[in-house]
């Protein structure tokens, strides 16, 4: 018999009327607790799902900020960062199999076991290799090696090398400044890196700024005094002149006598900033500021110009300085060659130890430590250098009369190259001694402090002249078409406390005598070739520098040019 | 009444459908402009690298030594230098 499903035994039972209810309050109940837990979650306390869902979309990025570019004075490339990759691994999750590894370590350049020594270490990050080219560092991100990433970053490139080293100096890997003017001026050299919010779509592509977290400082550039052609010159030639006299080691310091801008720098032994991998410390050794060396005669001119000063002596004025030694105490000075009645003016361009030792004795030790220190010996010039040194003036309390009368030439005294330069610059400007400039300057400086009378100078920048020309210590300084004046320096070294048959060869001066415009200050260290002295060593780097660099600067010549000669033109038949 | 709900509801649909377009179209500006931005930057990165390449060829000592070497050329001699005065 069919059942009809409304007459169905079970339908027809009565059930009783609150079971209907409760099960109604039950849903209800449910209902409402759900309303209120997402009203709870929407309304009330949404921060932990609002994070969560940013987390999903939001990415916050690094915006990367360049170093600084180090240029010339006529914006030529001294330095600039160029980015490169670096690729670096999280070990645990770098799995990769013997051809992989293989694969990676023939992109990378390195030892297969070398890169798996590197995989094995129990560190949560290391660095494969830093700073390859960015080509390099496609190939191998396109290998989608697990654990395996790359990283930007920037490199340092110093197209000119060598030449520029010292000055220039160079950053570390982390991109901070480690030697010269990239440490001196690294706060304005390097950038800081900023980060901002954005939301990204599922391309990966960014689709929306959320906020600038910080916003990048991109490095400012750094205009040099430095012109590079003077600097090549300066450069080249003394590397020749250390090479021919088998010299340990030399310096040379070019400055703009205007402004006061150090137009070129170099030393030797150098090295080149673009491959450090051996670097000795003599090679990074910036020997113009930081290695103080016995001046020698280059000292005399102040000597003089110490004596003229006080009207104590007229540059006619004659000294006797025959028989060529001079005893005070137990030691005595002498000259390398005797000479007889010497002027003040003769004594400075015979180069006579023992003329300028009477001159300086007629003073009191506190005078001539006052002009010395006025010219800026014995304390640092602060051009914010990294290891510069102030070189040794010990306190005129403390001279002997020897010791007064050796400091006099130049012994027992001891200075940079730099602050050599800078002394003469008291010479070439009438007593006008500016403060120097690694940095571009806006053209001619004012004035800076006055440390001798424009008379005193001109007349000691006559006897610097003598010097120069025939009859004088450094005939090979001159230059034709300019009046040249300068003073040679040969002084013993000291080695193991006392005077070693070591030297070094020095020569400082300034062209055109009629209007200095440019200070050129070679230093020499320890000449093995058969010559030593300042005239035969430096003075001819001198020359051909100055020449150069007054061509470079196209200065006037002051003095007659040797005469035309005709053109020999091999005749057209 | 209902005629007034219908175009209310209308003009409601045309403006969400109106909110939608101009955000899309915003970020399709946007990625434009992010494209633009990138591109700004790589441009920065040539030219350093060209700047680079140009003090590398521009090098004080090639230029001596190409002069000196395949051009043949030297400093004149002291007596065939003659200076003129600039007026």
């Amino acid at each position: 018999m069919r059942l009809k499903f409304v007459h169905s035994p079970l339908l027809s039972q009565p059930l009783p009327a609150w079971r209907a209810r409760v099960m109604l309050v039950l849903l209800l109940s449910g209902f409402v607790a759900l309303v209120v837990r997402s009203l709870f979650l929407q309304g009330i306390h949404n921060d932990f799902l609002q994070k969560k869902g940013e987390s999903r979309y939001e990415r916050v990025i690094e915006i990367s900020a360049t170093r600084g570019r180090i240029l010339d004075r006529h914006g030529d490339v001294l330095a600039v960062s160029v980015p490169v990759k670096s690729i670096w691994a999280i070990p645990e999750d770098a799995r990769l199999s013997a051809a992989q590894s293989r694969q990676l370590a023939a992109l990378l350049e390195m030892d297969v076991r070398e890169l798996n020594r590197k995989l094995d270490a129990e560190k949560d990050f290391v660095y494969l290799k830093r700073q390859i080219a960015p080509e390099q560092a496609d190939r191998i991100a396109a290998l989608q090696l697990p654990g395996i990433h790359g990283q930007r970053e920037y490199r340092r490139y110093y197209p000119v090398g060598d030449v520029t080293a010292h000055v220039v100096g160079f950053t570390g890997v982390e991109d901070a400044g480690q030697e010269g003017v990239e440490l001196a001026l690294n706060a304005q050299l390097s950038g800081q890196p900023g980060s901002r919010r954005v939301i990204k779509d599922r391309r990966g592509q960014i689709v929306e700024d959320v906020e600038s977290i910080k916003a990048p400082v991109e490095g400012r550039d750094v205009t040099l005094a430095l012109d590079g052609k003077i600097q090549y010159l300066a450069f080249s030639y003394l590397k020749q002149a250390v090479e021919d006299n088998k010299a340990k080691a030399g310096g040379i310091v070019v400055l703009d006598a205007r402004s006061g801008e150090v137009l070129a720098l170099a030393n030797l032994p150098t090295y080149n900033p673009n491959n450090r991998v051996k670097l000795a410390g003599a090679q990074l050794r910036n020997r113009a500021f930081t290695d103080t060396f016995e001046p020698g005669s280059t000292m005399k001119p102040f000597t003089a110009a110490l004596a003229l000063e006080k009207g104590k002596y007229r540059s006619d004025t004659p000294i006797q300085t025959a028989p060529g030694r001079l005893t005070i105490g137990t030691a005595t000075i002498s000259d390398a060659h005797p000479h007889g009645v010497l002027t003040v003016a003769e004594v400075i361009q015979k180069s006579s130890n023992v003329g300028i030792s009477k001159i300086a004795l007629t003073f009191p030790p506190g005078e001539m430590w006052s002009m010395f220190d006025a010219v800026g010996f014995g304390h640092p010039l602060k051009l914010g250098f990294p290891g510069e040194v102030g070189g040794r003036l010990r306190p005129a309390k403390s001279w002997r009369p020897i010791e007064q009368a050796t400091m006099s030439y130049g012994h027992g005294i001891a200075v940079t190259l730099i602050q050599l330069a800078r002394a003469y610059l008291a010479f070439a400007r009438d007593g006008d001694l500016l403060p120097l400039s690694l940095t571009r300057t806006a053209g001619a400086a004012g004035s800076g402090q006055n440390v001798i009378s424009a008379k005193t100078a001109r007349e000691v920048r006559a006897m610097l002249e003598l010097a120069v020309q025939a009859g004088g210590t450094a005939p090979k300084a001159q230059i034709a078409g300019y009046r040249v004046a300068g003073k040679t320096g040969t002084a013993h070294k000291v080695d193991g406390g006392v005077y070693a048959n070591k030297y070094v060869s020095s020569f400082v001066g300034f062209a055109p005598a009629s209007d200095p415009r440019l200070i050129v200050a070679v230093m020499i260290d320890e000449p093995g070739g058969k010559v030593h002295f300042g005239g035969d060593v430096a003075a001819p780097v001198f020359a051909q520098v100055m020449a150069g660099g007054l061509r470079t600067l196209g200065v006037a010549p002051d003095a007659p040019m040797a005469p035309l000669k005709p053109l020999q033109v091999a005749a057209a038949r | 009444m209902a005629r007034l709900n219908l175009v209310l509801l209308l003009v409601a649909v045309i403006c969400a459908l109106a909110a939608v377009t101009s955000s899309h179209r915003a970020r399709k500006l946007f990625i434009g402009l992010e494209n633009e931005q990138k591109r700004t930057r790589d441009l920065d990165v040539e030219w350093s690298q060209l700047q680079l390449e140009q003090s590398t060829w521009a090098n004080h000592a090639r230029v001596e030594k190409i002069a000196r070497d395949k051009l043949a050329m030297h400093r004149p001699a002291a007596g065939r230098v003659l200076s003129v005065e600039a007026r």
